[in-house]
């Protein structure tokens, strides 16, 4: 299924991005290119940076040398929230999750952004205040259905078990209604079952949506079925780029994953 | 000029106290993440405890250490105490809960000590020489005028500092302590006795606290305001860091002499009594441009 | 048994969204506005009225304040006496300074003053967090009564510095009893519940909510930190200082800084402890709670034939508020509010256990 998709132009551009904190670099001169509409991959050991090339991307680091463009527009550096108002959206690594409050209203803090009811609305919460939360919350319901987490909707997520917390941030982060979606690891720690599940969601979402997605994920076997192109970094360096079927043919992946013989 | 250093002094002077409660502060806060807002009650608590036991223990063949024993034995008491009942149930609670836990604490202690001991003023003398010496007369025009008690202060001051230091890196126990302070559970799990720890730390602070009743105390009697410096120590945290024992020094020398400058030089042009404010004021100002203070580490928020 | 949802079908989400979904609640939030508004007014006397109910809905009002701060925003501020003491000037201000302006106009704007000087307090809270926030806080409280008790133009130069006003009258029709004033007082509060609930079932409290729970996750999904968290200072200021403004012109009449003092914003701190963080209800039951406790122990050493100095019942009282933050903290750190969820969650199965 990985061939035969029409990808469209770069979405996103990193051009030869460096960060370093302290002293220490995290990332060393990193290009790549995210086309619309395609699934990539970014692989590479723990600690080679990928989290942190996805805190760039959506302005949680700005990085010390190098320049982002995301839609035509290039920039050194942005705030997250005006990452998120320019449809860039996010999961994260560590559950990221509002505990104190319930699903709907985790999922609905994603929808933020296309609220606009003014303050004075919502201190009396009828007219228009009252119309654009029943309007966002049918939104809501509708990736409630999509996610199928219908029976917890008004669970605080302090409760639930991981699998399914994993589930309702994807959830808050399909609100955004993203054009770019960014994913850390959004498998890890699961079983067979669930990895399936949530690898359907990332196809349909990428499908039925029209999503740009970029994961971040540890479970080859996953990122070659999932990934239209894999980057691969080590040592806060690209080391690869190219369709799933490059990248395991690629030695120097090969001696990064699986060390090399002196 | 003499005059100016005379105030300048007598302000360092007064931030070595502010630094003595802060210490308190700091310790506490290094040992167990802990923002003990009930240093001053602790201050006021234990500077109560001895001077009552002193006019109690009179007669005795050696009241002030026989007083000190006992203060140093309740000290003990409470932090075995606060450690069973505070500290224990509120393991993993956010830091912010811990802190509302110690203005209880507070209130609690303010209380108690005055309920068992008794609210009036007490004049405490631990036998600190009052006279004030007159130095530098060679240098300025009629000298500097220095107050020796304030001297004796900055001496005791200086030699709980040196103390803790060693006591903090040079220690088994030390280390331990910033293990526990690091990482509760990461601690735990390598065998260091969590609520051991917990029970020295807040007797240390406690004798520190004892030592800054002292010192406050034969000053200024032993009386209920003891409790409010607290409020006092905390901009020189803030300006500190909470974390750093020398922080807590600078901090004070700091807060105190720009608080007695700004009361004498700057006071009677917008209406006195700013000693009260200045110190927040000046801590706050500072906050906006350096949020982890002095000699604070800044921490990188991870996602 | 009597209170569960069973059977309650929903059929729109503007029925699932309503402030009180279930039916039992509704009688039951009915039953307590026939309370407030006819019971009490029925069978109190003045005395109750000074010494209970009215100090209880003031502080109820500057409780919810600080509750959407703290509870709902995650922000500790230890600067509420400043911002009720910044209402009350403020309120007395326009009033004398404006001839014949109503009183509710110049107790609202007075909660603007408060608001603003409540938005330059919080702005330190963009850098800083937990309790350097906290502290910071505190820089407020001893600043604002500095300029009340030194700069005199606040209080329109009274040697005494302490300040009266005469009883509230609005379009002529005086405020001059206990139970007119209960009843503006009431009145007020429930306007002022109202608007909270909206606020915090709506997209600005779940703004909230996020910074509270985690700031760093709530701006990448595009809530601005700085638009969540001061426009928590400014309503909660709001709030508090029209409580202030009516602490003063209401309950005490005349009234000097000390009023309004450190303790001051302890105690309303304590209230939204032990009420319950970020719970609505939970300010009420913490307000009632705080109000009534010191009169209990006043009496207490009546009923009990002891007989204790009044220094030693604040010392008395003192140490079970201490004792008392510390165990809710400890045992049900969601307090007052938590305990009537609870109870509800039993009702719901009452008799059987499961």
């Amino acid at each position: 299924m990985t061939a035969v998709r029409s990808l469209g132009e770069p979405i996103l551009s990193m051009d030869s991005i460096s960060l370093s904190f302290g002293g220490v670099k995290a990332l060393t001169d990193i290009s790549l290119h995210v086309r619309k509409h395609e699934i990539l991959a970014i692989i590479g050991p723990n600690g080679a940076g990928k989290s942190s090339l996805l805190n760039v991307i959506n302005g949680v680091y700005h990085p010390s040398s190098g320049s982002v463009t995301y839609k035509g527009a290039t920039r050194s550096q942005m705030r997250p929230h005006e990452a998120a108002s320019q449809g860039i959206a996010r999961t994260f690594q560590n559950i990221a999750l509002f505990k104190g409050m319930t699903v709907l209203d985790n999922i609905m803090t994603g929808r933020t952004l296309k609220m606009h009811a003014g303050f004075f609305w919502q201190c009396i919460y009828v007219g228009k205040a009252r119309d654009e939360e029943i309007r966002h919350r049918r939104k809501v319901e509708e990736i409630i259905d999509f996610l199928q987490i219908e029976s917890i909707r008004k669970t605080p997520v302090g409760r639930l078990p991981y699998g399914l917390q994993k589930r309702v941030e994807l959830g808050r982060a399909l609100a955004a209604e993203p054009e770019l979606l960014l994913l850390d690891e959004p498998m890890a720690g699961m079983n067979i079952e669930e990895k399936e599940d949530m690898s359907r969601f990332i196809l349909d979402i990428n499908d039925e949506f029209g999503t740009t997605i970029v994961l971040i994920e540890h479970d080859m076997g996953v990122v070659m079925d999932l990934s239209d192109r894999v980057v691969v970094l080590d040592y806060g360096r690209k080391i690869g780029d190219g369709t799933p079927d490059e990248i395991r043919g690629n030695q120097e992946v090969i001696d990064a994953y699986l060390g090399v013989a002196h | 000029m003499g005059f100016f250093i005379e105030v300048l002094v007598g302000g360092l002077m007064a931030g070595v106290l502010y630094s003595l409660v802060a210490l308190g502060f700091v310790l506490i806060f290094k040992a167990s993440g802990v923002f003990n807002f009930a240093q001053g009650a602790m201050v006021l608590f234990a500077a109560l405890s001895f001077v009552r036991l002193l006019d109690i223990l009179k007669d005795t063949f050696a009241p002030m250490l026989l007083s000190l024993a006992i203060t140093i034995a309740i000290m003990i008491v409470l932090a075995i105490a606060i450690e069973r009942l505070v500290l224990r149930p509120l393991v993993n609670q956010p830091g912010i809960s811990l802190f509302m836990a110690t203005l209880g604490i507070a209130y609690f202690l303010d209380g108690f000590g005055q309920a068992i001991w008794g609210s009036d003023i007490y004049t405490l003398d631990v036998g600190i020489p009052k006279d004030p010496v007159l130095l530098f007369e060679s240098v300025f025009e009629g000298g500097v005028l220095l107050s020796t008690e304030d001297m004796v202060a900055a001496l005791v001051a200086g030699v709980l500092v040196a103390v803790l230091a060693l006591f903090f890196q040079r220690t088994r126990i030390g280390r331990a302590l910033r293990a526990v302070a690091d990482d509760h559970q990461a601690a735990q799990s390598v065998g260091i006795p969590l609520n051991y720890i917990w029970v020295i730390v807040w007797t240390v602070a406690g004798l520190v606290a004892l030592v800054a009743g002292i010192i406050w105390g034969s000053k200024l009697g032993v009386q209920f305001s003891l409790s409010l410096i607290a409020l006092k120590a905390l901009p020189v945290l803030i300006l500190g860091g909470f974390e750093s024992v020398l922080g807590a020094i600078v901090g004070g020398l700091i807060i105190g002499a720009g608080e007695k400058l700004s009361e004498v030089y700057l006071g009677p042009y917008i209406g006195g009594g700013i000693e009260n404010w200045f110190a927040y004021v000046l801590a706050l100002f500072f906050l906006l441009f350096r949020p982890q203070g002095l000699f604070g580490e800044k921490h990188i928020d991870r996602v | 048994m009597f209170y569960r949802e069973a059977g309650q079908f929903k059929t729109s989400y503007a029925a699932d969204q309503a402030v009180f979904p279930i039916a039992q609640d509704r009688i039951f939030i009915g039953i307590w506005l026939l309370i407030g508004f006819v019971a009490i007014p029925l069978l109190s006397n003045e005395y109750l009225f000074r010494a209970i109910f009215i100090p209880f809905l003031i502080m109820a009002l500057a409780a919810l304040g600080l509750n959407l701060l703290v509870g709902y925003c995650g922000q500790v501020s230890l600067g509420t006496g400043a911002f009720m003491a910044v209402g009350a000037y403020a309120a007395y201000n326009f009033w004398i300074r404006i001839p014949g302006l109503n009183p509710l106009i110049a107790f609202a704007l007075a909660g603007g003053v408060a608001t603003v000087v409540g938005i330059l307090f919080g702005i330190p809270s963009l850098r800083i967090k937990g309790f350097y926030l906290a502290v910071a806080t505190l820089a407020a409280q001893f600043f604002i009564d500095w300029v009340f008790s030194r700069i005199g133009w606040f209080t329109n130069y009274t040697p005494s510095g302490s300040i009266a006003v005469p009883p509230v009258s609005v379009f002529g029709f005086e405020f001059d009893t206990p139970l007119r004033k209960y009843f503006l007082c009431l009145t007020i509060l429930v306007l002022f519940a109202v608007i909270a609930k909206n606020l915090v079932r709506g997209r600005i409290g779940r703004s909230w909510m996020a910074t509270r729970d985690m700031d760093v996750a709530a701006e990448i999904i595009g809530i601005r930190p700085m638009y969540a968290k001061l426009s928590a200072f400014a309503v909660s200021s709001f709030f508090i200082g029209v409580a202030g403004a009516l602490w003063g012109f209401i309950h005490l009449g005349s009234w000097e800084p000390l009023a309004f003092d450190v303790n001051r914003s302890f105690s309303i701190l304590f209230m939204v402890i032990i009420g319950g963080l970020g719970s609505i209800l939970g300010a009420f039951l913490g307000a009632a709670f705080i109000t009534v406790l010191p009169l209990i122990l006043n009496q207490m050493p009546q009923w009990l034939g002891i007989q204790l100095s009044t220094a030693m019942i604040s010392h008395i009282e003192f140490m079970i508020f201490g004792a008392l933050i510390v165990f809710f903290l400890a045992v049900e750190p969601q307090g007052l509010a938590r305990l009537w969820r609870i109870a509800k969650e039993k009702l719901r199965l009452w008799p059987f256990p499961y």
